[in-house]
């Protein structure tokens, strides 16, 4: 029991920024535009949230720096793909590339150093449960904070004329054009709200996870969070389960890896990245014929015509 | 009054030429504020970074044996993006060339095995590379996954196969415990041109992988191919040409030439195998291929910009103590500005000074 318990509470731990991150990028393909950036936007998110933990001693504000700097990086992503219609993959890659680099920038300063995790959720009594406690009451506020954004993203799109709004937008962005919506408009708003949504993400690491900053320190969950979304089928509770799974996966390498079952722990450190690759072909395998459920402007330039 | 993007009736040849030494210009600008900020004096830093390389006879062979795999590498990945196909996952690729090829390097070591084992390596790095991003093409292909993530991912599982290699059953026994592979063998080097010196051989063969790019995309229908399903996939259907066997074909050759800068690489400069044994050549050939324009001839010229940044940076670090991420944001940085510029090649700013149509009046 104990031992479900302390998987359980990791497996959370592990999946809350593949959930924070790929939620937001969610939302901006939703809206029809391909941000490959989010390893990149992660990084940034992770060094400015250390930095801003460190400098002030509060999680909070570490946290407001890790949206920050995600958001600023989208910012630039933004800029190029909806200002100048760049090429949505290529510019992608740059904010990754600019990303790694300007985290190793910013958190050169800050190697070696340690902060005092985010606190988790205490209340008398209850917390105390056996098993159920400490799993639904006994988090972080990032946990918490990572369910109310996808049942809210989930109301957004579903039950509000703005979501809707974004996904006409996502799905032709022409007839929404035509319709009088503002294409560029939404999709930027889109673009920093993943922005943001990714910088979280990152920010959890060194916030909660682990609390140091490593340089790479993300390695590659941005991409995880990329592939979430696809197995997800772009829909926000689907994404919350594919969020679980990998934590889960991740979990099981650790766990494997603690126990020393005779198999190397470089192949079970690689098992999250096969596993990706699996998931992806067996995702479009089983989709087939039927055409992907992917917004249909994805990836696609909009340039307005007057 | 507003700025807003118009199509221009045709590209603009001018510009396309123009665009990559714009994007270096303003990259050189943000590198000067970028240094203001750290506080160091923003010229001598840029002239560390991108003129002293030139003065140097030392460094300009280095750039030369830098801008090597970024060629081969830039090369094979423009093929793919010309061809609409997105291999990013370039740096597995080489990886593998380099376990391949070195695993021949590894068996061999000790033994009398003659001239051979060289161009045997140099084989089965191409093969290896080619067959490493043959997964994401068939993936592609076959079943609608996509390449970008697949290939991607691949990189990670690389980096993880050659770290258990070298830690683990190919470790030399007489290392100290430090996780590389033996020396290679004089037979399993690539040989240099001058003794002593570092320019190798393997550079005369990224020339070579120039010319032949150059050819066959001007000069084959083969070419002809890869730039029409880029440019009008509808068209080229119509043509008759197959655009999944083409992935596949472009996928092939860009992993081969990926697992040929590898195995040169590892062959050439660092003589056995170790967990890092590429500073990200296939991120930065990215960036190469597209500062190049996706044009052999404009890719060699980007490498050799390119390797220039690798070696300044690490003067840099040396003399102003900055730190080495700052090459990779000056990369990062550079792309922007390509793909930002290239915008002008297809369309042009125009102010508008008409109010909006007002949309209340009813």
């Amino acid at each position: 029991m104990e031992f479900a318990e302390a998987i359980l509470l990791t497996i959370i731990t592990a999946s809350t920024p593949l959930l924070l991150a790929a939620s937001g990028e969610l939302v901006v393909e939703r809206a029809g535009v391909l941000n490959l950036g989010v390893e990149g936007m992660m990084i940034v998110g992770a060094a400015c949230g250390f930095g801003g933990a460190y400098l002030t001693g509060s999680i909070a504000v570490g946290a407001l720096c890790g949206i920050l700097g995600g958001m600023a990086l989208s910012a630039i992503f933004a800029f190029l793909t909806l200002g100048l219609a760049a090429n949505q993959v290529a510019s992608g890659l740059a904010l990754t590339i600019l990303g790694v680099g300007l985290a190793g920038l910013v958190g050169a300063g800050y190697v070696g150093q340690k902060i005092d995790g985010a606190a988790h959720l205490y209340i008398p009594y209850i917390t105390d449960i056996p098993f159920l406690g400490r799993v639904l009451l006994g988090q972080n506020a990032f946990v918490y904070f990572s369910i109310a954004l996808i049942i809210g993203i989930w109301f957004f799109l579903y039950r509000t004329r703005a979501g809707l709004v974004l996904r006409a937008v996502g799905d032709n962005h022409t007839s929404a054009h035509a319709l009088g919506y503002p294409v560029l408009k939404i999709r930027l708003l889109a673009v920093l709200f993943g922005g943001a949504c990714a910088g979280l993400g990152g920010a959890y690491l060194p916030l909660a996870y682990t609390p140091f900053w490593v340089s790479g320190m993300t390695s590659g969950r941005g991409w995880i969070a990329l592939a979430l979304v696809v197995f997800a089928s772009w829909l926000p509770f689907r994404l919350m389960i594919g969020a679980y799974l990998f934590g889960g996966i991740t979990i099981l390498q650790l766990h494997a890896q603690a126990v020393g079952v005779g198999i190397p722990s470089q192949l079970m450190s690689s098992l999250p990245y096969l596993a990706t690759i699996i998931v992806l072909v067996a995702i479009s395998w089983m989709r087939g014929r039927a055409g992907s459920p992917a917004p249909a402007s994805l990836g696609l330039a909009f340039v307005p015509d007057r | 009054m507003r700025l807003a993007l118009e199509r221009r009736a045709e590209r603009s040849v001018f510009i396309a030429l123009l665009s990559p030494l714009l994007a270096i210009a303003l990259t050189l600008a943000t590198g000067a504020a970028l240094f203001a900020l750290l506080g160091k004096p923003p010229i001598e830093a840029l002239r560390i970074y991108f003129f002293d390389p030139l003065t140097d006879p030392w460094a300009l062979q280095e750039i030369a044996v830098k801008a090597t795999p970024l060629v081969l590498i830039g090369v094979g990945l423009s093929l793919c993006y010309l061809a609409n196909g997105w291999n990013i996952g370039a740096e597995g690729q080489f990886l593998i060339g380099a376990i391949c090829g070195g695993w021949l390097a590894v068996k061999t070591h000790g033994t009398v095995a003659g001239f051979w084992v060289l161009p045997a390596m140099l084989v089965l790095g191409a093969l290896g590379g080619a067959l490493y991003a043959l997964i994401p093409a068939l993936f592609k292909v076959r079943f609608g996954a996509s390449e970008i993530l697949t290939s991607l991912m691949l990189v990670y599982v690389a980096e993880l196969l050659l770290d258990y290699l070298v830690r683990g059953p190919w470790r030399d026994p007489k290392g100290f415990n430090f996780p590389t592979t033996a020396e290679f063998d004089a037979v399993a080097a690539m040989p240099t041109f001058i003794e002593g010196s570092r320019l190798h051989w393997g550079a005369i063969i990224a020339l070579l992988v120039v010319a032949w790019a150059t050819i066959m995309l001007g000069r084959t229908l083969r070419g002809f191919e890869i730039k029409l399903v880029g440019a009008a996939p509808r068209a080229a259907r119509f043509a008759g040409f197959n655009d999944r066997t083409l992935i596949v074909v472009t996928f092939l050759i860009s992993g081969a030439l990926a697992g040929l800068a590898g195995i040169i690489e590892v062959s050439a400069t660092v003589n056995h195998l170790q967990p890092n044994i590429s500073p990200g050549y296939g991120f930065t050939a990215i960036i190469v291929a597209f500062l190049g324009r996706l044009h052999p001839v404009g890719i060699l010229i980007a490498s050799l910009f390119l390797a220039m940044t690798f070696i300044g940076g690490e003067s840099a670090q040396i003399m102003m103590k900055v730190p080495l991420d700052l090459t990779k944001v000056f990369q990062g940085i550079l792309l922007f500005y390509v793909l930002a510029c290239d915008t002008l090649i297809l369309y042009r700013f125009r102010l508008i000074f008409a109010p909006k149509v007002a949309h209340g009046v009813r």
